[in-house]
Formats: structure tokens, C-alpha cells, sequence
């Protein structure tokens, strides 16, 4: 049976940066599992710009931004599997093992030290959001669409609504736009979008699609393809309001309604998961509830940004790397609660002893906030405040704690929640 | 007579909705609560640039198709124009990232340069 000290599964941009930041912590036997034919995730597919400004300093394509990490990957001895599909996880104290499989070696059973998972997310799908209609060719989620138009080389229809304003949805407007298709709409049934501004702007804007809040597709007509939707105004509660029911004609209907953390594996071998990120709960290294397994990338939470999922995918790896050697304090001083406003939180837990520099909160709000503070409080004590004239759910907000709050405080609950100015 | 043009700023997540009044001699810009905002609107008015991504076809390559992008932001108006362009480009491989597919695309002075390999 093969051994590593460390084995990360999924090679997108988390698990690169995890298996980067491994080796460079004196972790000699590296190996990265990637189910794609080629290192990079996402980013292979996501061709538009906008990636690297915090991480590289610089403006780039997601492409170019996956080929930056696989060529200081490419200087290490990390080794690669790439064409490979982890099956299973089996963790019976130090013992890990990994259940992999490919066309050239069949089932593979690889033990390792620690490992790092890194498998990212997957599209909500229409099943998740059960519309109405029969079951016509020409629906896709706006992932698939984005992989069929910018590495498949084919376009999926002509004539596209879209529902969901998440940023693949919008990104995808805008490419579609761009290779001659007509968006006739975005739909969000929410009253806010759930993409980045700017996104709005470059990629709706710019074309006068039209982006249609509170409202949602009631039906997907046609039988062999799409032949339309019928779309109507929501109330509220997010109940469709029958009378102002319009039928779109199209040829495509595409979803960006949200994005799940793929756990299946972590979750099959035991591990702890947060309801509201739908991901590992964490500790200050993105160690998760079960020794020696690590979290990182978009299968912990799902991210705006691929520069957060290196800075993620970095910590992870120092994590597992002080865990090879003996120097990760297990159990926890500090557990982080999502009070007033406040939806998710990463990491959950902290143990203050892990930790040699300010550390960063990760979260997200329930809806918008305007002029609000986001404060963090151990006991009745302030020790972490950040005043944003707009909190939006669709952009991830960072807090930052102060190490010595936590040496002065252990054993103690962090409070986060929003608040009035 | 007043001409308003209405906008959202996108330097930061705030959204400014800006309102500029081109009607005089200068640009008043307001709603913007910074002066990005101002500088933001001027540009976006006088000559909006984007940068232009997309792919073209490749024959021996690993897939049928090669993201590309302009290597640099480009008039507005000129997107169309480019990607009729790039409609009809067929390159072959080997493309490393960086290499020059198209160069000086719509007389724009701007290349167009693989962003794949």
C-alpha cells in the first residue's frame, strides 16, 4: 500500500495552496488526488477576469490563475493523480486511509498522516427547487453551461433565461451575450441580488439585460426542449403572485441558485458538519472533528473569491503540516456563535495555543445590513468592531481578533453579531 | 437643459447610485460617498474600457477550444466587433499562456493573448 504524510484531495485552487503550503512547512510526501484531467477546478472554466487582486496583486483570467499555482506546484516533488476519484475515507485513530480509483490503476488503497479535503462545491440543481414543467432538453445549471461554452467549445441554446442572480449566473449572461445567444432575463426571487456588485454592472448592465428581482420561474414549458418559462412576481413570503404571471419564450433555461459544499466522503467518515455552511466545523487551522483531517477551499464554505480560498487553502496546510510534527494542540479554547444577523461563521472553534498571529473570522449576513457594525464580544468585553456603510449576503465579510483578546480570554464563547451604529 | 446619467459606482461592494450631470463644461458627479466614485463616473462616461475574454478554436490541443482574453481594457463599443473577430480564429497548438493570437485586435492597439495552455 502506498503512504504519504499528507494526501489532499481535490487539486483546485484550495487544495493546491493547501499541498504548497504543506511542502513548504518541511512536509516531505505530498500526494494531491484531482478527479479532472487537469489541476485547477474551477478555474478552469471560469475564463472571464477579475481573480488574483488581493493574492497575485494583479488582474487574471481564472485559467491564469491556476496555471500560477501549477507552475510553483511544478518545483516541488508534490506528487500529482490526476483522472482520479476518491471513493472513501476510513479514519480509526492514527490510522487514515484513502479509497481511490482510476482507469490505469483501478481501486487504490493509500494510507496517509493527515489529509487535506479540498473537493470544493457543486451547483444547487433544478431538482433542489422543484419548478414545474416536464423535463425538456436545454436546462442546465449555469456551471455546466459555463464548462460546455468555454472548454467544450459548444453553446447550449440561443435564446436564455436565467434564474438566480448568483455570480456564475450573471458571468454566464454576459458570456452567452458575448457568443450571440439572446438573455431575455435574470430572475432572483430574493429582493436583492446575490452577486458582487460589479458583476451587476459589467456583466447585466453593459447589455441591458434586464434583472428581475423578486420574481421566479413558475413552470418550464416545452417537451422535447424548452419552449418557454412562465415567470410571475413573488410576495413576502416568496409565494408567487398568480396574477402577474407572464410567459418568456426561450430555448434555455439556466440555474444559479446557489452553491453546496461536496461532503459526502467527510461526512461518510465521520466528520462533524456545520448546518448553515454546510461544510466541516473547523477549528484556526481548518482542522475538522476528526484528528489529523483538514478542511479548506469551497467544500467548507463557499467563497466570492478565489483569493480567500488560497489564504484558506494555505492555513490548512501549515495546519496538517504542524500536525505531522507534533506541534498542533488538539481541543479548543475558544468557540466562535453567530449571534443577531449573523449566518455562518468559519472557524467555528479556536484553540488560542495554535495561534502566533491575529486571526480572521470569516462570515456572512443574513440579509442586507445598511449602516450597521459587525461586533465580536467575550463576555460583555468589545474585542473585535467593523463599520461597513452595507453588509450584503453575498459578499463575505472578514473580522479580524486580536491574539492577545484570546490569550487574556480562554475558555470562553465569541459573540458575533450585528448592530445599529 | 439638465442631462442626467444614473449609475452604479463598482469600486467598492457599496453600490453608489451616481447621478452625473453633464449639461456644463465639467462632470458634477453625485451620491458617491468617495472620490473613487467621481473618477469611476468621469471614466465610465468618457471612454468606458473593458477587458474582453472569451476563447477561440484550437486543433490539437486537449480541448476543442483556448481561453484568450485582450491584453488590455479596450473601448466599449469595440466588444462586438472583436468578437466577431475572434469568431473566426483557428489556432493550433502548442499555445503556451501569454502567447499572442491576434495582434493589434480592431486596430484597438491591444492583443489578443492566450490566457490556457
Amino acid at each position: 500500500m502506498k503512504s504519504y504524510d499528507i494526501v489532499v484531495i481535490g487539486g483546485g485552487p484550495a487544495g493546491m495552496a493547501a499541498a504548497l503550503a504543506a511542502h513548504k512547512n518541511q512536509v516531505k510526501n505530498i500526494l494531491i488526488i484531482e478527479r479532472d484531467l487537469e489541476l485547477g477546478g474551477i478555474l478552469n472554466q471560469c475564463i472571464h477576469n477579475g481573480f488574483g487582486l488581493h493574492h497575485f496583486k494583479k488582474e487574471l483570467t481564472g485559467p491564469e490563475y491556476s496555471n500560477l499555482v501549477t507552475l510553483e506546484l511544478q518545483k516541488t516533488n508534490i506528487e500529482i493523480m490526476t483522472d482520479s476519484m476518491v471513493l472513501k475515507l476510513d479514519h480509526d485513530n492514527d490510522n487514515k486511509t484513502v479509497y481511490a480509483i482510476n482507469g490505469k490503476l483501478g481501486l487504490m488503497k493509500i494510507k496517509a498522516k493527515a489529509i487535506i479535503l479540498a473537493m470544493g462545491c457543486r451547483e444547487r440543481t433544478r431538482g433542489a427547487i422543484r419548478i414545474h414543467g416536464a423535463r425538456p432538453a436545454g436546462v442546465y445549471t449555469a456551471g455546466t453551461a459555463q464548462r460546455l461554452i468555454n472548454i467544450d467549445g459548444y453553446m447550449p441554446g440561443k435564446k436564455v433565461v436565467i434564474l438566480g442572480s448568483g455570480d456564475i449566473g450573471l458571468i454566464m449572461a454576459r458570456r452567452m451575450t458575448l457568443e450571440g445567444a439572446k438573455v431575455e432575463a435574470v430572475l432572483e426571487i430574493m429582493p436583492y441580488s446575490n452577486g458582487l456588485t460589479r458583476n451587476i454592472v459589467q456583466c447585466l448592465n453593459d447589455f441591458s439585460i434586464p434583472l428581475m428581482l423578486s420574481h421566479t420561474v413558475t413552470k418550464i414549458h416545452g417537451k422535447e426542449r424548452v419552449e418557454g418559462v412562465s415567470i410571475t412576481k413573488v410576495d413576502m413570503n416568496l409565494c408567487p403572485i398568480k396574477t402577474t404571471e407572464q410567459f418568456i419564450p426561450c430555448d434555455t433555461v439556466l440555474l444559479s441558485v446557489g452553491l453546496i459544499p461536496e461532503n459526502e466522503i467527510s461526512r461518510a467518515c465521520g466528520i462533524m458538519i456545520d448546518r448553515k455552511t454546510a461544510g466541516p466545523i473547523v477549528g484556526e487551522l481548518r482542522q475538522t472533528s476528526k484528528e489529523g483531517i483538514f478542511s479548506c477551499g469551497n467544500v467548507l464554505h463557499v467563497h466570492d473569491l478565489v483569493d480567500f480560498v488560497s489564504e484558506e487553502g494555505y492555513l490548512a496546510g501549515f495546519g496538517a503540516a504542524q500536525y505531522i510534527h507534533n506541534n498542533l494542540n488538539p481541543d479548543f479554547t475558544h468557540t466562535t456563535i453567530p449571534g443577531d444577523g449573523i449566518n455562518t461563521v468559519v472557524p467555528q472553534k479556536i484553540n488560542a495555543k495554535n495561534i502566533t498571529d491575529n486571526i480572521k473570522l470569516f462570515m456572512r449576513v443574513k440579509k442586507v445590513y445598511t449602516n450597521c457594525a459587525i461586533n465580536a464580544y467575550i463576555g460583555d468585553k468589545l474585542i473585535a468592531h467593523k463599520k461597513e456603510n452595507k453588509f450584503l449576503p453575498a459578499e463575505m465579510v472578514s473580522l479580524t481578533i486580536k491574539k492577545e483578546d484570546l490569550f487574556n480570554n480562554t475558555n470562553a464563547e465569541i459573540l458575533i453579531k450585528i448592530e445599529q451604529i | 437643459m439638465k442631462t442626467l446619467i444614473n449609475m452604479t459606482c463598482i469600486c467598492c461592494p457599496l453600490g453608489c447610485d451616481l447621478e452625473i450631470d453633464k449639461s456644463g463644461t465639467e462632470f458634477i458627479v453625485t451620491g458617491n460617498k468617495c472620490l473613487r466614485g467621481k473618477k469611476y463616473a468621469i471614466e465610465e462616461i468618457t471612454l468606458p474600457k473593458r477587458i474582453v475574454t472569451s476563447t477561440v478554436k484550437i486543433t490539437g490541443g486537449r480541448h476543442p477550444v483556448i481561453p484568450v482574453k485582450t491584453s488590455a481594457a479596450i473601448p466599449k463599443e469595440k466588444i462586438f466587433t472583436i468578437m466577431d473577430i475572434l469568431a473566426n480564429v483557428e489556432i493550433t497548438a502548442p499555445i503556451n499562456v501569454g502567447d499572442v493570437v491576434v495582434k493589434n485586435i480592431a486596430d484597438t492597439g491591444v492583443d489578443i493573448v492566450a490566457t490556457g495552455a
